[in-house]
């Protein structure tokens, strides 16, 4: 069969992700000092997992009710209350995803009409431009420098919107830059939006994670964006939980309707053993958010000095778990800075443009992991930048 | 000051330049601090957790519930006093129990010896009223550390 004739064309002009053959040279190396992951180090907390374990004793094994059982959208709008000053209904307006890429994917789906653009601040997450494409929107990549501490700008914004301009997505806290929006930040992007038809998809699933002392806020918090915005937060940083695939959209009743129908036929309902152990976490997890952030922020003072001390120049990151230093100033391409790093120091990196390709120049490195396993790759880091 | 405490009491091997970067504090500071919790008595050591079943070296470990009589003024301190001044005698606790009152973790080579100990050191101590000896088949977790070889990192490398 000739599927290429045959398969969907867009799924085919998706271009899947260029950073799996780096991550395929890795898997054949023997003691590499891996700082690649996007996850946490930590276990999900016990009472989290034991509250799924005896989800499961009870014979918990039936679909939830599209939206995700009511305690658990209970739960969720009071902790969005609590941390984030966002007023939801549990009944209309919140549903539980697959994670927070499900919610990114049926949030672009119920927004996007084809020809629609949507404003993608880069570099970021990986999945935000095909799944507006595969919604038949149109990605226009907005490029965040590290002189602007790579956040969005008020006038990058205003020369991104056109007449077509449907949706802004906003990835704050970023992967993989770290870099956070503050209110004052976001008080003016608002000003942009405030009496235009644009839409926002705020993807808050490291919101728990900002540090020195700075706390997320949420864009939907602002004066007349709530009605424009889809809140998207998962149980995957926040929690350490992210084989457990937990999200949520957070979103007025009528743009919720229509996510629902996508979520209800695609999925019909998020896992119910993952939804009881969701359930303990916003009752119970507030300590372990707070235990886990001090740790990471730890290590990122740790991480980012290091860095700076090699003499690798590093924008301080104020959120997430990532730092996203500049490596061109070594006169390579980030891949080629990473692949010798690889194979001479036996240090795994992300080449900055996995992120798009104003990543170019940067890399990712995770501080998802101890102190101890950071300060090996930082020695081996060293010595290898001394050689060049 | 606590957050340092919490750092040495996770890695007692953190450096004070490791410290002073976490703590976004300057390495003197840091070196003041740790000095005043020593001389306060607040930071007492720095140790090692080993765990000794994997080693050669013979080693048995047993808890002793002791049953003492306390004395006019003095209460259990002099006799706690006495106790912990063996070598073989790893920690000594004070316990709030109606069937003992104080709770000893003994090191020593053999079962033998350590029975010996209790045998011939502890039970004829004047105070002493009666001893149990409860010996450790298999240590599963100390001071928070679970003693078993670190897991594989397999973490899947999604971005």
């Amino acid at each position: 069969m000739d599927y290429q004739k045959l398969l969907s064309r867009k799924a085919q002009e998706l271009k899947p992700s260029g950073i799996r053959k780096f991550f395929d040279m890795l898997d054949g190396m023997d003691d590499v000092v891996a700082l690649t992951v996007g996850q946490p180090d930590f276990v999900t907390p016990w009472h989290i997992r034991e509250a799924g374990i005896d989800s499961l004793e009870r014979g918990k094994t039936y679909y939830t009710s599209n939206s995700g059982l009511l305690e658990m959208r209970e739960e969720i709008a009071k902790y969005l209350k609590r941390r984030f000053s966002l007023t939801y209904d549990p009944l209309h307006e919140i549903v539980v995803t697959v994670g927070g890429s499900e919610a990114i994917d049926i949030a672009m789906r119920a927004i996007v009409n084809p020809g629609d653009e949507v404003i993608i601040p880069t570099p970021c997450f990986v999945c935000y431009e095909p799944l507006c494409r595969m919604a038949g929107g149109v990605p226009v990549s907005l490029v965040t420098e590290e002189k602007d501490n790579f956040k969005l700008t008020p006038e990058k914004l205003k020369a991104a919107i056109t007449p077509k301009t449907k949706l802004l997505v906003m990835p704050f806290p970023n992967n993989p830059t770290g870099a956070i929006m503050t209110e004052e930040e976001l008080t003016a992007i608002a000003d942009i939006l405030r009496g235009t038809d644009i839409m926002v998809l705020s993807d808050e699933i490291y919101a728990e994670m900002t540090y020195g002392g700075r706390k997320h806020v949420s864009i939907a918090s602002l004066p007349d964006m709530w009605e424009r915005t889809v809140v998207v937060n998962g149980f995957s940083k926040a929690y350490a939980m992210t084989g457990w695939r937990m999200g949520y959209t957070a979103a007025p009743a009528s743009i919720t309707a229509q996510m629902l129908k996508l979520h209800q036929f695609a999925i019909m309902c998020a896992p119910t053993t993952s939804q009881f152990a969701a359930v303990e976490a916003l009752r119970n997890g507030d300590e372990d958010i707070a235990m886990m952030t001090a740790e990471y922020d730890a290590r990122r003072r740790f991480l980012v000095d290091g860095l700076r001390k090699i003499g690798i120049p590093c924008f301080e990151p104020e959120g997430a778990f990532y730092v996203f230093p500049n490596v061109g100033v070594f006169g390579m391409t980030s891949e080629e800075f990473c692949e010798r790093l690889l194979y001479e120091a036996k240090v795994a990196i992300v080449p900055g443009n996995a992120f798009g390709d104003c990543g170019e120049g940067f890399a990712r490195i995770s501080y998802a992991y101890s102190v101890k396993h950071i300060t090996e790759a930082l020695e081996r880091i060293e010595r290898f930048v001394k050689t060049l | 000051m606590e957050r340092i405490l919490q750092l040495l009491e996770d890695n007692g091997r953190m450096t004070v330049e490791q410290m002073a970067v976490i703590c976004n504090k300057t390495e003197a500071e840091i070196k003041a601090t740790m000095k005043r919790l020593e001389d306060e008595g607040v930071i007492l050591g720095y140790k090692a957790l080993i765990d000794w079943d994997k080693t050669d070296r013979e080693y048995v470990s047993a808890v002793i519930e002791l049953k003492v009589a306390p004395q006019r003024d003095r209460g259990f301190d002099r006799i706690a006093e006495k106790i912990y001044n063996y070598p073989e005698v790893q920690s000594v606790h004070l316990m709030s129990s109606g069937g003992y009152d104080l709770m000893l973790i003994i090191e020593g080579k053999t079962m033998k010896e350590v029975a010996y100990f209790v045998a011939y050191k502890l039970a004829p101590l004047e105070d002493v009223v009666s001893t149990s000896t409860h010996f450790v088949l298999k240590k599963y977790k100390d001071k928070g550390v679970i003693y078993k070889a670190p897991e594989k990192d397999e973490r899947e490398n999604l971005l």
